[in-house]
């Protein structure tokens, strides 16, 4: 893989975010936009493009997409149109897409992105909506393509940023942080790989120091976080490889090949399409007013700068340990319920950020999909607080409790995993493992203050692993002193 | 005169029967449309379904408010589980899945829908000509045509095959015909009536709009159709007035503006000397006449030719053989292109010039032949001439310009109604045409249109009502337009101008 370490030129980036809206219905029918459905069977007749069919506009698009906006601190606007956008393919079945040309509804906004050794901020161009085209299926039948309308008119957002992004790791903050918005609205699930998150990307290079833009193609398929930081950076590499051995960089669209790594032309900027953009004349214009903006900030929920910061200062949790917290805006939302109980944030963050998210790794699943509610993790880690269990056992019950919905203390009771501060019963066993590891004893009052953890661990086992560490510590201690 | 109301009081005594009603009228179509060439499908047993249901409702008294009136349809509106072609090739097998919100209107109002009327492919014209079912003639001479394109809706009505009918009206298709045919034809304001399930030609112009033999009809009709539409983001959620209650009043004095430049060169003379004659009369009868100028009319007829064409070019789109319609032949397409690609590299010599040639890809020729095979000629062109004016480069000069002087016509006649309850001029600049006439000369075509087509570049309504019968036997109409939302003023001034000739 080719990296980019070049003193003599920058990339100039500027990314196009499509984000696939949670809505019940479509942008502009009154049937469900949910992805998976048996093919063709998500349709009205304006889905089919049947004729005389008129768009209905989705209210929840405009709410949406404004939500957006005001999260990435656009400008909204008062009044703006939709535009349609003119073209032929078999799975555009209005032979338009219903979009916004010149006056997007969002502009004039920006996001921080945080790299390692440095802060920045990028520009939002724009946001804008608009509707998906259908499937066209080219691998089902030898002979035909099949057409899959169920996902034509499923409403969309396009963000476009400021031509600000230098590099493909920019690039990737900026990526990862409108995901990370677009999921803490609730407006987009933020599957890339699913094509609910999509992007493409405009790159060029110029000399350092240099104003002028150089030209730029446009890269498209680029179907995961990786993917884009891949092709980013092969890119790049391209472009100066070819200007530095005397060739020019032709305005084009490529598509990023996943498999062969590495780019290819998709069309020239001869074969570009004109899209022949006008005011659509079936919808009216959107009016937002003073009173809808208001409602909107009114629903906004904390977002992930605010958190984090609530998070380090409010709750005293370490910078990396908050990060990884708000991230995702439902771990946050769990790790807060938790919190919610049990007025403890270190312990509850030490939990989440070990053992839950171990799981969530392990299975591949969303917090969502976790099985031990907040309720139930803070008993065990009261358990733990209280002294009844220790540190291996609340590993054994939590890993029991992912199976198990019963309390935490029922399952240590059965697990016999309750700890045991009775000196009564610990005594004997501690005198036993003494007398049976007399080098061990010698070596202990030698000096060898080390092997403290050798008779603890011994006295863990022979309890079965019930015996409270720090009392065991204490009568050990007590008891190779007298000896 | 013999009006719904008048109808309905002889189905209330039972003197009369919808079922012989029905009768009559399929008897009609029967004798004259062979000829005429109105309709072109009617359903005799749906009919006679709908009248036997009907009579059984008014039997119960549960009959809706229009009960009685016998309507034929344009074939540019929607009925679920009928062919709805647009006089089109490329939809000559299309049947409708769902009704359009008139049409569901009519039926929650037991009217009886009689069958589908001719008109010009996808509303393109002016004549009803441009059908593949073939031209309707006139039923006042046969040599001549109807207008258009709601010419077989008009021509139904004339010709006594139905009580009234609908049309849809973009540029003058509702009110030219009427007026080539001497019945009454309305178009309302933008928006007041829902435009779900009119197959859209222009649709920041289209209106659908009743014919009637009265003006009575035309309101009590209007009252039903219009109103707010939810499938419709573009209908008004003004309240709709009671029509048929404002015409049955007197219409007090009225204000009618007099624009000189639809009184012009171009105008017949012996309409213009009627127009006035029947002025002067309503003069007598209380009406006062003003002067009023609408200067930028004389751009009506280019920007209307941008604007409508534009938005045609788009709504069209959609006919392209992929999911139904009309589909040329693949095999065909196939053969046809493998022998262009043999025929190349006989001719070259090298795969490099086959590349070079650009031979369309399958789906490209697809597209290409079904849309050639489907579309009539005018339909072209008005696709082409839209995709131009939206075209990289001349978008500025010609839709963006096109779209300013919309305003300024619109601007002109809101100017106009600070002083006048409604506008008066000729619906028409001549009497119908010869069939064929002008056929071979669109541009003539289209200035038949050229008092008609600015009420639609401003959505206001106009209205057109009988004015006479020329030397030449051939009936005229006049117009009245009112502001938008005045469809109040225009019935009274038509019904006024209407009592003057009984």
């Amino acid at each position: 893989m080719p990296t980019i370490a070049n003193e003599k030129y920058e990339a100039v980036i500027g990314l196009e975010v499509h984000a696939q809206l949670l809505t019940d219905s479509k942008a502009f029918a009154p049937v469900s936009s949910e992805y998976g459905g048996a093919p063709n069977t998500q349709v009205t007749p304006l889905c089919l493009g049947h004729p005389g069919t008129l768009p209905v506009l989705n209210e929840n698009l405009v709410r949406y997409t404004i939500k957006m906006g005001l999260a990435t601190n656009c400008k909204v606007a008062e009044k703006s149109i939709f535009a349609r956008k003119n073209y032929f393919y078999p799975d555009l079945p209005k032979g338009y897409q219903i979009s916004q040309y010149e006056t997007p509804i969002c502009y004039d906004g920006h996001i921080h992105i945080e790299l390692d050794d440095y802060d920045k901020r990028i520009g939002l161009t724009r946001i804008h909506m608009e509707e998906d085209a259908g499937k066209s299926i080219h691998d089902q039948d030898p002979y035909h393509t099949l057409i899959d309308l169920n996902r034509a008119g499923t409403p969309l957002i396009e963000i476009v940023s400021e031509p600000d992004i230098r590099t493909p790791a920019e690039a990737y903050e900026y990526l990862k942080k409108i995901k990370q918005i677009v999921q803490y609205l609730e407006v987009c699930d933020g599957n890339m790989e699913e094509g609910s998150l999509r992007c493409d990307a405009n790159v060029s290079i110029r000399p350092r120091g240099q104003e002028e833009f150089g030209t730029r193609t446009e890269l498209k398929n680029m179907n995961s976080f990786r993917n884009v930081e891949r092709a980013l950076t092969y890119e790049i590499e391209r472009q100066i490889d070819l200007v530095e051995s005397g060739g020019e960089v032709v305005q084009q669209t490529l598509l990023w090949d996943p498999n062969k790594l590495e780019t290819r032309q998709m069309r020239s900027k001869e074969e570009a399409h004109d899209y022949r953009y006008f005011p659509e004349p079936d919808l009216p214009p959107i009016i937002v007013t003073s009173d809808l903006l208001d409602e909107i900030k009114e629903e906004l929920p904390e977002l992930p700068d605010v958190r984090f910061e609530r998070f380090v200062k409010d709750l005293g949790l370490k910078e990396d340990d908050a990060e990884i917290l708000t991230e995702s805006r439902y771990l946050a939302d769990y790790f807060e319920e938790a919190l919610d109980i049990l007025d403890d944030p270190k312990a509850i963050a030490n939990v989440v950020l070990t053992e839950v998210l171990r799981v969530l790794n392990e299975k591949s699943i969303s917090i969502l999909d976790f099985s031990i509610t907040p309720e139930r993790l803070t008993e065990l880690i009261q358990l733990k607080k209280d002294d009844k269990i220790n540190s291996s056992a609340m590993q054994s019950i939590f890993n029991e409790m992912l199976e198990n919905g019963e309390s935490p203390l029922e399952l240590a009771k059965k697990m016999n995993l309750i700890q045991v501060s009775d000196s009564g019963f610990l005594e004997p066993i501690i005198e036993d493992v003494i007398e049976s590891n007399p080098d061990e004893v010698k070596r202990y009052k030698e000096g060898k203050k080390a092997l403290i953890g050798f008779f603890i661990g011994q006295v863990m086992k022979e309890s079965k692993g019930k015996a409270n560490p720090k009392l065991v510590r204490e009568l050990i201690s007590k008891k190779l002193e007298l000896n | 005169m013999k009006n719904l109301l008048s109808v309905q009081e002889q189905l209330q005594s039972g003197k009369r029967k919808v079922t012989d009603i029905c009768e009559e009228y399929l008897q009609t179509i029967k004798e004259t449309n062979s000829e005429v060439n109105a309709f072109v499908s009617v359903d005799d047993e749906d009919v006679r379904k709908q009248a036997t249901n009907i009579q059984q409702k008014i039997d119960a008294g549960t009959a809706g408010k229009l009960a009685g009136m016998v309507i034929g349809v344009k074939d540019v509106i929607c009925e679920k589980g009928k062919k709805v072609t647009c006089a089109s090739h490329i939809l000559h097998n299309f049947e409708s899945v769902y009704d359009a919100t008139v049409i569901k209107k009519l039926k929650n109002e037991d009217a009886i829908l009689i069958g589908r009327t001719n008109m010009d492919e996808f509303a393109m014209g002016s004549s009803t000509e441009n059908t593949i079912y073939g031209p309707s003639k006139n039923p006042a001479n046969s040599d001549f045509v109807v207008g258009g394109s709601s010419g077989g809706s008009a021509a139904a009505v004339a010709a006594n095959m139905c009580d009234t009918s609908l049309g849809s009206d973009t540029g003058g298709s509702i009110r030219q015909p009427a007026s080539y045919c001497g019945v009454v034809g309305l178009k309302p304001t933008y928006s007041r009536v829902s435009r779900y399930g009119l197959v859209a030609y222009a649709s920041s112009f289209d209106c659908i709009g009743p014919f009637s033999k009265n003006v009575t009809d035309a309101a009590i009709l209007l009252e039903h159709l219009a109103g707010d539409d939810p499938m419709d983001n573009s209908s008004s959620a003004k309240p709709v007035e009671n029509y048929s209650e404002a015409v049955a009043e007197s219409s007090g004095k009225l204000k009618i503006g007099v624009p000189k430049e639809y009184f012009g060169e171009g105008l017949d003379d012996e309409i213009r000397q009627g127009i006035e004659d029947r002025l002067k009369e309503l003069e007598k009868d209380g009406a006062e006449l003003v002067p009023v100028t609408l200067p930028h009319m004389k751009y009506g007829i280019a920007t209307y030719y941008i604007l409508a064409t534009a938005e045609a070019s788009s709504n069209l789109a959609r006919y392209d053989g992929i999911r139904y319609g009309h589909r040329a032949d693949f095999e065909k397409i196939e053969e046809e292109l493998s022998l262009e690609r043999k025929e190349l590299k006989k001719a070259a010599g090298t795969s490099t010039a086959l590349e070079a040639a650009d031979i369309d890809s399958p789906l490209i020729r697809l597209y290409k032949k079904s849309r050639t095979e489907g579309f009539g000629t005018e339909v072209k062109r008005r696709i082409i001439l839209g995709t131009y004016v939206l075209s990289a480069g001349y978008y500025d000069a010609y839709y963006g310009k096109a779209q300013k002087v919309r305003r300024l016509i619109k601007q002109d006649f809101l100017d106009a109604f600070q002083q006048v309850d409604v506008i008066v001029s000729p619906t028409a600049p001549t009497t119908a045409f010869k069939l064929g006439e002008n056929q071979d000369d669109p541009l003539q075509m289209y200035l038949n249109d050229v008092y008609t087509i600015s009420a639609n570049l401003a959505g206001i309504c106009g209205i057109s009502v009988p004015a006479g019968t020329h030397s030449n036997g051939l009936p005229y109409g006049v117009q009245f337009m009112g502001n938008t939302f005045h469809e109040v003023d225009i019935l009274r001034a038509a019904k006024q101008f209407e009592s003057l000739q009984s």
